[in-house]
């Protein structure tokens, strides 16, 4: 008798239909949302507050560069002393001082330069006063040597390095921060994916062991059928509720925009928005363009493919351990000594993805990596939009489908034995020997 | 074939722990068969071996004349002593569940739920949470769902325990009725009145061994002390008391009467006969009072295990 399907159905039912588990599918995009939106909406309130920068410039070089903007204004003193203008400041209560020593020789002595303020000012705006100096001062210098500035501005080359592999693949620094993003993103939500409900199977199971109802379906049903039935059906459950909380973000996305006209995704935050500075070569990148190109560019039907079956694979390999430690103790707070040798693997694989593969996506470790079952299939997931060969995808795979036999039958075993022991906390070596029951 | 169960030689170890050994148990159709023992001494994993929960290190059990497979467990009903339900699942829903899982298709499932519903009375939980139902209440839905398929064999491990005696009774009434309806019941449990009241047949358990078996009227038999309770009225009790003591083998005993006389219980040899005692008693008294002693099963269950 097959109850396989019955199993699953139930299992899926309960789940979808748990009061909390409603709950949680539609809160949490709702709470996540609100809080994107508090957050976009304080940082706008705080961007609309103009900052007033007080100038002091004694050398009588730079006082014309400064311009106000929407979110600064500056305010130029002239013929006072340092602690005046410090005094001055600080009655009206403005965000900081700049002050520019004398330049009696006709040169800025460039260590007096100073942003005197009553709190350490942003990290953006000291580099911003920083380059209006730095490009005033080198044109000042330009001219007094006089350098002919058209033709230097002429003579600048701009360059990008074309990549291209020997196989005639081309790519380019945008389509990396795309594979970057797409292996980041698969290896992610595989990790998200076991952790949630690879813990939901592992409650279940000590749900039906502490209500002990166990004995009763293990008298009708093999414990193996139970415990498959139990993955797969808390699983579809996972898929439900992760769809789900897609479409909610999406909507409720759409929805926080129009209402509070922020672009939620185009926020960024100070850090992206330095790191963006730093790969300035703005003409050049991140055009939707270029973007559109290097998505079409990554191996979308293998990705796809992998994607599914490393998702699956590692998916199933992770749940049926879960499964056995739920087994195997009485109640949840017992669980950790088992828990802490499963979550060292996967978050292992996931600093090495974000640590090794950006790097190098082909070097030792995360080839290694993308072979060992318990770490392959993240690591694997961030590898492959940075083109993987095919045997190597093949060979992981079957490694990870017969580490998942094995580990499926080992929890089989466990779980067989675990269910109906009662009373104490098992021990590691007394795992090994249920085995052999 | 006269027997619907067969156990035979069956041993199970778990790591160096012996659980069973080489225990042979043979089960008559139609009979309510005891299966005692101490705690520890094996009948679970003797019962979840039949229940195919645990797999035998050597021996077998033949279920109905075939060796036993998947097919027969919706032969089997099992209650076992550790028995829950599912906490938050309506008790509707997971009666036709389990009943599901036995072999039952969801239509027949929920007539025959309704049927014992109605009869024991519980029809309007049909909505509710087992969390929202007391002990007892659940219990009577286990005991449903255990015997719902019509299984050929019953299981039932401390079935009354959890029950109150008005409800207790109701559920003995029903273990009869099945049995009259044709199937057989193993019945574990260590509250040996019910034993006595129910079993036709026994065995004994005791430390992976099996002790001890066969009809309990044959086992009584064996256990048979020989000794009789007699009440007698004489002239001069002190001196006829005397010269019993000398005779038999006596020790006192204690029963109501409504004279003075003297009980003591008086144990044969072998080869004595009862009428011999008798006659030997109304030559001396007034004999009022004269029972064979019968070991209760709480006696031998005592005797056989303090003898092993």
């Amino acid at each position: 008798m097959n109850h396989l399907p019955l199993i699953i159905k139930r299992e899926y039912l309960t789940k979808v239909k748990n009061k909390s588990f409603i709950i949680m599918t539609f809160l949490s995009p709702l709470i996540f949302i609100t809080l994107i939106a508090v957050v976009a909406y304080l940082s706008e309130m705080n961007s609309d507050k103009v900052r007033v920068i007080s100038v002091l410039d004694e050398s009588g070089l730079i006082k014309n560069i400064f311009e106000n903007t929407d979110h600064t204004s500056y305010n130029k003193l002239e013929d006072m002393s340092l602690e005046d203008a410090k005094i001055l400041v600080k009655e009206i209560n403005g965000y900081g001082l700049l002050y520019i020593g004398d330049a009696s020789e006709g040169e800025i002595d460039l260590k007096h330069i100073t942003f005197y303020s009553e709190e350490s000012p942003s990290i953006t705006l000291i580099s911003a006063l920083e380059n209006k100096i730095q490009t005033e001062l080198t044109l000042q210098n330009r001219i007094k040597e006089k350098i002919d500035i058209e033709k230097l501005e002429a003579s600048k080359v701009t360059i990008n390095i074309n990549q291209e592999s020997f196989q005639g693949e081309k790519t380019s620094k945008v389509d990396s921060v795309v594979k970057l993003v797409f292996g980041g993103a698969a290896g992610y939500l595989l990790f998200m994916f076991i952790i949630i409900y690879g813990n939901m199977i592992m409650r279940s199971v000590i749900e039906e062991k502490t209500s002990r109802i166990i004995e009763v379906i293990i008298s009708s049903v093999k414990p193996v059928q139970l415990m498959l039935g139990k993955i797969i059906g808390t699983s579809l459950a996972g898929i439900t509720q992760f769809v789900i909380w897609l479409i909610l973000v999406g909507v409720l996305m759409t929805v926080v925009s129009l209402i509070l006209g922020i672009d939620l995704a185009q926020m960024q935050t100070p850090q992206q928005q330095m790191l963006n500075q730093a790969m300035a070569n703005p003409e050049a990148n991140f055009e939707v363009q270029n973007i559109v190109v290097a998505f079409f560019n990554l191996p979308l039907a293998n990705l796809i493919i992998a994607f599914i079956l490393f998702f699956i694979g590692g998916y199933l390999l992770y749940s049926s351990l879960y499964a056995a430690i739920g087994a195997a103790v009485d109640n949840e707070t017992d669980t950790q000594q088992f828990l802490l040798p499963i979550i060292m693997p996967l978050i292992l694989a996931v600093y090495i993805g974000i640590f090794t593969v950006i790097e190098d996506p082909h070097g030792t470790v995360s080839t290694v990596f993308s072979f060992i079952p318990l770490t392959s299939p993240v690591v694997m997931l961030m590898r492959i939009p940075f083109g993987v060969p095919i045997w190597q995808q093949a060979l992981s795979i079957l490694i990870l489908v017969g580490s998942f036999m094995f580990t499926v039958w080992f929890a089989a075993k466990i779980y067989r034995v675990g269910i109906l022991m009662y009373g104490k906390k098992p021990t590691y070596r007394e795992l090994i020997k249920w085995i052999k029951y | 074939m006269n027997n619907v169960l067969e156990v035979n030689r069956v041993s199970k170890y778990f790591g160096d722990f012996k659980a069973l050994n080489d225990v042979s148990v043979s089960i008559p159709k139609g009979s309510i068969f005891g299966l005692l023992g101490p705690n520890g001494a094996g009948k679970t994993t003797l019962i979840r071996i039949v229940n195919q929960i645990t797999i035998p290190d050597s021996g077998t059990v033949i279920l109905d004349g075939e060796a036993l497979s998947q097919k027969h467990i919706r032969d089997i009903g099992y209650l076992p002593e550790e028995r829950g339900l599912y906490k938050s699942m309506k008790v509707g829903e997971q009666a036709v569940y389990l009943a599901q899982l036995k072999g039952l298709s969801k239509e027949e499932a929920k007539k025959r739920l309704k049927y014992w519903f109605e009869r024991l009375e519980i029809g309007d939980w049909w909505g509710k949470k087992i969390q929202e139902l007391s002990k007892g209440m659940a219990q009577k839905i286990q005991f449903i769902v255990t015997v719902l398929h019509e299984p050929k064999l019953l299981i039932f491990d401390e079935p009354f325990s959890g029950f109150d005696p008005i409800n207790a009774n109701l559920i003995k009434d029903e273990i009869l009725r099945l049995r009259e309806n044709g199937a057989t019941v193993i019945f574990s449990t260590h509250r040996m009145e019910s034993v006595e009241e129910l079993c036709d047949d026994i065995a004994l358990i005791h430390k992976s061994n099996k002790i001890l078996d066969g009809k309990l009227i044959d086992v009584k038999r064996q256990y048979k002390i020989n000794t009789y309770e007699v009440g007698i009225k004489a002239n001069n009790q002190s001196v006829l008391e005397k010269e019993l003591h000398e005779r038999f083998q006596v020790s006192k005993a204690n029963f109501k009467t409504l004279e003075d006389e003297l009980k003591l219980n008086i144990k044969l040899q072998q080869h004595e006969k009862p009428n011999e005692l008798l006659n030997y008693l109304i030559a001396r008294g007034d004999v009022s009072h004269f029972v064979e002693l019968i070991p209760s099963v709480n006696d031998i269950f005592i005797q056989a295990v303090n003898s092993n």
